[in-house]
């Protein structure tokens, strides 16, 4: 298990370098710069501001110093908010989106996996039809519609809960909603068809003429043989709530990573959208390790 | 024709409404000149932000813009960043699959390793750093939204060859001398048009959502054009004291996503009752 464990995390090291590579060109051969301003600056200003982040050496000699810093953990200076280190950013706002991330994804598990068992334990029933609606159109939501709408709803006609902000554990409910319904809808959809097939199975016969209650048998010997192909898609799954979450930290004001990534693009501020870049890849890397991990835990044929 | 008569005879209710629902917005956006009630930069500055009525029967923007109008062009450019990104990432995704599958081997890995390295990139930060490096409008956001989602096909693809290169009708076909060429895009393409019409109609749900998306937080597309992504942008400016400004260009987004889903969902069943699509 720990060599595979190994294993995985090497795999990962190319995906992350290719990550920091397109990043770092692509940023580079976009059009306009980091001190950009409606005002030119005279040219030997501009020239000594270059020279202090040294953007004025060739692009491979910027690069190969910038990743000789990552690999002592210090992400640069940020251009845009200036005197502070994009490491300082970083740490102050990636507790926010480890936390709205981690409340989707109990939303997106903890409705979706009950709300896909129900619906196949009472298959073709009223309760099974409406699961079916309601996760088609968690699908087709997408997010910032379904977060706007959450605000509209909830916060300004109903005065429920706070449109923005990040203060009280009732500021992350909407966020968290936002995030996670599309997902919840996809997972209770598989769910309920991989429930489909396993209780049709012959051990969950046996498992009833023992005389189990139905609750056993759905989540003792149904749920462990149903979980592979759920487990498979958590791994996108945290990826896409990861990258979502910049979306959604967008419509609620949530001073997250997310938000200083869009304005960090719209600046140009390149040691800053490095930073998160790399931040969010290697959470992606981890999210996906985790998964094949569980799937080998779980399920002893798989060989690891 | 018969053929078709009958395809259709199975699909069930939902996926019929679904269809139809998409072909007349396919209509309505391909004749907006004629079809929609005011021109979409017609400024009627006395009945600015008006709410929904007579005769703005979406309620007007801050300048006075007919809603309705505005919407209905705004399909134009949503449904063809959706349809025209789809289908190019589509045709690069077959092209690159039935060689990598096809030929197999050496070549085969190192093409999968290519589209595992795109793969495992978050998706969303490349589109938007792809349209930042060719500029914000119409060609970044199609060539980023290529670039990213051909992938997807090109796996699907790849693994239907790998199987169908060891059936037997192509290996009679080899038999009779023919060319891997022919062997590639007259023997095993074929088979695919029931998975790839499937894939078709889910991944342009998903492209119509990233565009939206990109223009909803000011990435996608820029003046003179919007889409549906850019009116719930100026909609959500506005959203505590005029409503009506988020909620139908949302309801257009969420409508179409829906039928579209729901098409892919009956095409499923009937294609590809094997579920290798996704």
């Amino acid at each position: 298990m720990i060599r595979f464990a190994i294993k995985r995390t090497l795999q990962g090291i190319p995906v992350l370098i290719a990550v920091s590579l397109i990043t770092f060109f692509v940023m580079r051969a976009a059009p306009g710069g980091p001190f950009d301003k409606d005002k030119k600056l005279p040219p030997e200003i501009l020239a000594n501001i270059e020279a202090k982040y040294h953007l004025d050496e060739p692009l491979w000699a910027q690069y190969l110093n910038y990743v000789g810093g990552v690999l002592k953990g210090d992400l640069g200076p940020s251009y845009k908010y200036i005197g502070r280190d994009v490491s300082d950013i970083i740490l102050e706002t990636f507790p926010v989106s480890f936390v709205l991330g981690v409340c989707a994804l109990l939303v997106i598990i903890g409705i979706g996996i009950p709300a896909g068992v129900l619906s196949a334990y009472r298959a073709n029933s009223f309760v099974d039809t409406w699961v079916i609606i309601f996760a088609t159109a968690g699908i087709s939501f997408p997010s910032f519609v379904l977060g706007s709408m959450l605000v509209l709803v909830f916060s300004h006609h109903l005065h429920w809960l706070p449109p923005a902000l990040w203060e009280s554990p009732r500021h992350v409910i909407l966020p968290a909603l936002a995030l996670g319904a599309g997902y919840a809808g996809y997972i209770a959809r598989l769910t309920r068809s991989t429930f489909l097939e396993v209780l049709s199975a012959d051990y969950i016969r046996t498992a009833r003429a023992k005389g189990l209650n139905d609750f056993q048998v759905l989540y003792k010997h149904a749920l462990k043989n149903a979980i592979s192909p759920i487990l498979s898609v958590m791994g996108p799954i945290a990826a896409g709530v990861v990258t979502g979450s910049f979306i959604i930290e967008f419509i609620f004001s949530i001073p997250g990573m997310g938000s200083f990534f869009i304005t960090a693009v719209s600046n140009r501020d390149y040691p800053l959208i490095m930073g998160v870049t790399l931040v969010y890849s290697v959470l992606i890397v981890i999210a996906n390790i985790a998964v094949d991990m569980a799937y080998a835990w779980l399920d002893p044929r798989v060989n690891v | 024709m018969k053929k078709v008569k009958l395809f259709l005879s199975k699909l069930p209710l939902s996926t019929k409404v679904a269809g139809g629902f998409i072909i007349s917005i396919i209509i309505v956006s391909v004749f907006a000149e004629w079809l929609a009630p005011f021109p979409y930069d017609r400024q009627d500055t006395l009945n600015s932000l008006a709410s929904p009525g007579y005769p703005y029967w979406m309620g007007t923007d801050r300048l006075g813009r007919d809603l309705l109008s505005r919407i209905i062009y705004g399909a134009r450019i949503s449904l063809f960043v959706g349809v025209f990104t789809t289908v190019a990432a589509l045709i690069i995704g077959v092209i690159y699959g039935t060689i990598s599958g096809y030929v197999g081997g050496r070549v085969d890995s190192v093409m999968m390793r290519l589209v595992d390295v795109i793969f495992s990139l978050p998706d969303l930060l490349l589109i938007i750093l792809i349209t930042v490096l060719m500029g914000r409008g119409l060609m970044g956001i199609f060539i980023a939204l290529t670039l990213v989602s051909w992938v997807t096909t090109a796996r699907l693809v790849r693994g239907e060859t790998l199987k169908l290169k060891e059936s037997q009708f192509v290996e009679a076909s080899r038999a009779l001398g023919a060319r891997h060429l022919r062997i590639m895009f007259r023997e095993i393409l074929p088979n695919l048009w029931g998975i790839l019409i499937v894939t078709l109609s889910f991944r342009i749900p998903v492209a119509i959502l990233s565009e939206s998306t990109l223009s909803f937080v000011g990435l996608g597309i820029a003046p003179p054009y919007s889409s549906w992504g850019t009116l719930t942008n100026e909609g959500w400016l506005a959203v505590k004291f005029y409503p009506h400004l988020i909620v139908f260009p949302s309801l257009a987004i969420f409508i179409t996503i829906l039928s579209f889903n729901t098409l892919g969902d009956g095409l499923r069943d009937i294609l590809d009752p094997k579920g290798k699509t996704d």
